[in-house]
């Protein structure tokens, strides 16, 4: 058996890539694979879920209201009559679209930001830097609130309000990366041989810092979905009948002795997806940047 | 007589380090000529590369040069021109290779592609040119199977042939000089006679002109026409190759010449320079080998040397106020 496992190894070398590698390390962790694979599913229902959700979100059938677990509603149904499960299939796509829609607009600003205050330093980098460090000081969710009352509880709003006010970390982050770069063997020699600055930023830098991005987007995702459910407890996330995982969990307080399957199912299902981001996250860390 | 490829003349660099300021090149000249090798040689601080990177206008963020020329082709000074004139320079005329092939390579991008990247971005050859001329190129640097190994990232390659790979990509464009700044030291002995013979055929091929950086004597007197010992980002001695062998003249070359280290000298006594190369607060008003030299009177102390031909016949400048005691000793 193992004679026959070196061997396969041996074959395979040839081919393997610095991908293939990290796949190689991130396997080893069992937790980040099951994290990969519940949030494949996640990903799967967001995308499927309108589809196979029994009801739709909208559908109350009040003769049903705060119903316990049965076969016609598997998860219960809630204080108008919708069914919680569909509820939840639901809620899927919502969390999804804000969460990765909120850290690409952050990731985006980040970037951006993060890579003119590193590559060009001097006065844009103390300008984009305090920046950083003005959006630091104020408490985002605060921020959050003020732009989604202002400009309203659509999912287009929310999602930028939580993108807009996330950005600072990344940029953060990639300026000090970038700032590690730009001074290494690498890019001394990309310039020796005459490479131009967009080159080296695009061609060398980026490609460079990608490691570490990949990262840190991958915890910022459970981070935005955590917020969004965060404006939801206040009665600021996504207005109602759009269900969210935020909306059910602020609801379902209230009876939580009588009717708890309103609390338990959005929950557990909620804590195992952040969960899961974050093992995955972890994973991705442990794989693309291996120490030791 | 050959023509002239480049002349540096009173080049001087300073840094910024805090409120201080850091002289590191106060002063160099010198000359290379078409299809000649010149080694700068000197130890750690003494220059060498700083007098490189401030030709190549590569000083980051707190260097800056303060004066001199370096003409290039007797048509530029490269200490002249904007950032994307001498980009057009850097990489087409001149190969640069440095001293750590490990870290040197952009290891996200296939190693085919990084020699390819230099010819399209000046426009050397078209796409098609470029990646037939890279297959030839690591065929002629040495890399067996150059189809396989163009597809290679950079972790697939060990120290001599990523420097093999930085040769190839510093000539890609067919430059008229290539500047090597160590481009031996990160290897060991037996890689480095391989580079080194793969410099002295490519450099023979295209009668380039070389300018080698080293600390090595060994590689140094193996490879160069010419060397230049620097210390205190000055000029102390320069010399054809075969007077540097047999009759150097400057107190800090002879020096340096007897701590040098050779295979069976168990039982020699070291002769290490006491202290340490000087950092250089305020550019030096006297000799600076001053405070390390067995030679050292008060003149040293009062005037700095200036660079000067020993006698008409020979190509030997010396920057030293005791030419005579020196031939003395020496014998």
């Amino acid at each position: 058996m193992a004679v026959v496992m070196t061997n396969v190894a041996a074959t395979k070398r040839k081919k393997r890539s610095q991908w293939g590698l990290a796949f190689r390390r991130y396997r080893r962790n069992k937790l980040a694979v099951f994290g990969l694979i519940w949030v494949a599913l996640f990903l799967l229902i967001g995308v499927i879920g309108p589809y196979i959700a029994p009801y739709n979100y909208q559908t109350a059938n009040f003769l049903a209201a705060n119903s316990p677990p049965s076969l016609a509603h598997i998860f219960g149904t809630d204080n108008l009559g919708h069914d919680m499960f569909s509820e939840i299939i639901w809620s899927v796509q919502n969390a999804l679209e804000i969460a990765f829609g909120a850290t690409l607009v952050s990731f985006l600003i980040g970037i951006v930001l993060g890579m003119w205050a590193g590559l060009r330093g001097g006065l844009a980098d103390l300008i984009i830097m305090r920046l950083v460090d003005s959006m630091f000081a104020i408490p985002t969710y605060f921020l959050d609130l003020i732009l989604v009352v202002s400009f309203g509880r659509g999912m287009g709003p929310i999602l930028l309000a939580i993108g807009i006010t996330g950005w600072a970390s990344y940029a953060r982050l990639i300026r000090s990366q970038v700032l590690s770069m730009r001074n290494s063997d690498m890019v001394e020699a990309a310039r020796s041989l005459g490479a131009s600055q967009t080159q080296i930023a695009w061609r060398y830098v980026l490609p460079n810092v990608m490691n570490s991005m990949v990262v840190a987007l991958a915890f910022g995702i459970p981070g935005d979905l955590t917020v969004m459910a965060g404006l939801s407890v206040v009665g600021m996330g996504l207005r109602p009948p759009l269900p969210s995982f935020g909306n059910m969990l602020a609801q379902s307080g209230v009876n939580v002795l009588g009717y708890p399957w309103l609390m338990y199912f959005p929950a557990i299902v909620f804590a195992i997806t952040l969960l899961s981001f974050l093992f995955v996250a972890d994973g991705l860390q442990e794989a693309l940047n291996p120490k030791g | 007589m050959t023509q002239e490829l480049l002349r540096v003349t009173d080049l001087k660099t300073e840094f910024q380090r805090g409120d201080e300021k850091v002289y590191t090149v106060n002063g160099v000249s010198f000359s290379l000529r078409e299809g000649e090798t010149l080694g700068i040689v000197g130890e750690s601080g003494s220059g060498k590369s700083v007098t490189v990177h401030s030709m190549l206008g590569l000083l980051q963020g707190a260097g800056k040069v303060s004066s001199g020329q370096a003409i290039f082709q007797n048509r530029v000074d490269l200490l002249q021109l904007r950032r994307k004139q001498l980009e057009d320079i850097r990489g087409r005329d001149i190969g640069v290779i440095f001293q750590d092939p490990m870290t040197s390579l952009n290891p996200t991008m296939r190693i085919g592609n990084q020699i390819m990247e230099g010819m399209l971005t000046h426009q050397y050859a078209s796409r098609k040119k470029a990646f037939e001329r890279t297959l030839d190129l690591l065929h002629e640097v040495g890399i067996p199977e150059p189809k396989a190994r163009f597809r290679n990232f950079p972790f697939e390659f060990s120290g001599g042939m990523r420097q093999r790979v930085m040769i190839a990509m510093a000539i890609a464009c067919e430059p008229q000089l290539l500047i090597a700044d160590e481009p031996t030291t990160a290897l060991d002995v037996t890689v480095q006679m391989q580079i080194l013979a793969l410099m002295q055929k490519l450099k023979q091929d295209r009668k380039m002109s070389v300018l080698m950086i080293t600390h090595d004597f060994g590689v140094a007197t193996n490879f160069c026409d010419r060397i230049l010992v620097m210390y205190g980002g000055k000029v102390m001695e320069a010399a054809s190759l075969d007077t540097f062998i047999r009759r150097p003249l400057h107190p800090y070359t002879i020096a340096l010449k007897s701590s040098i280290i050779e295979v069976g000298d168990r039982h020699k006594k070291l002769q290490a320079i006491p202290g340490m190369a000087k950092v250089w607060n305020a550019p030096p008003h006297h000799c600076p080998f001053y405070e390390r030299c067995t030679f050292a009177t008060q003149q040293c102390l009062k005037e700095v040397p200036e660079l000067t031909q020993v006698d008409d016949q020979e190509d030997h400048w010396l920057a030293c106020h005791h030419v005579e005691e020196v031939l003395k000793s020496v014998g």
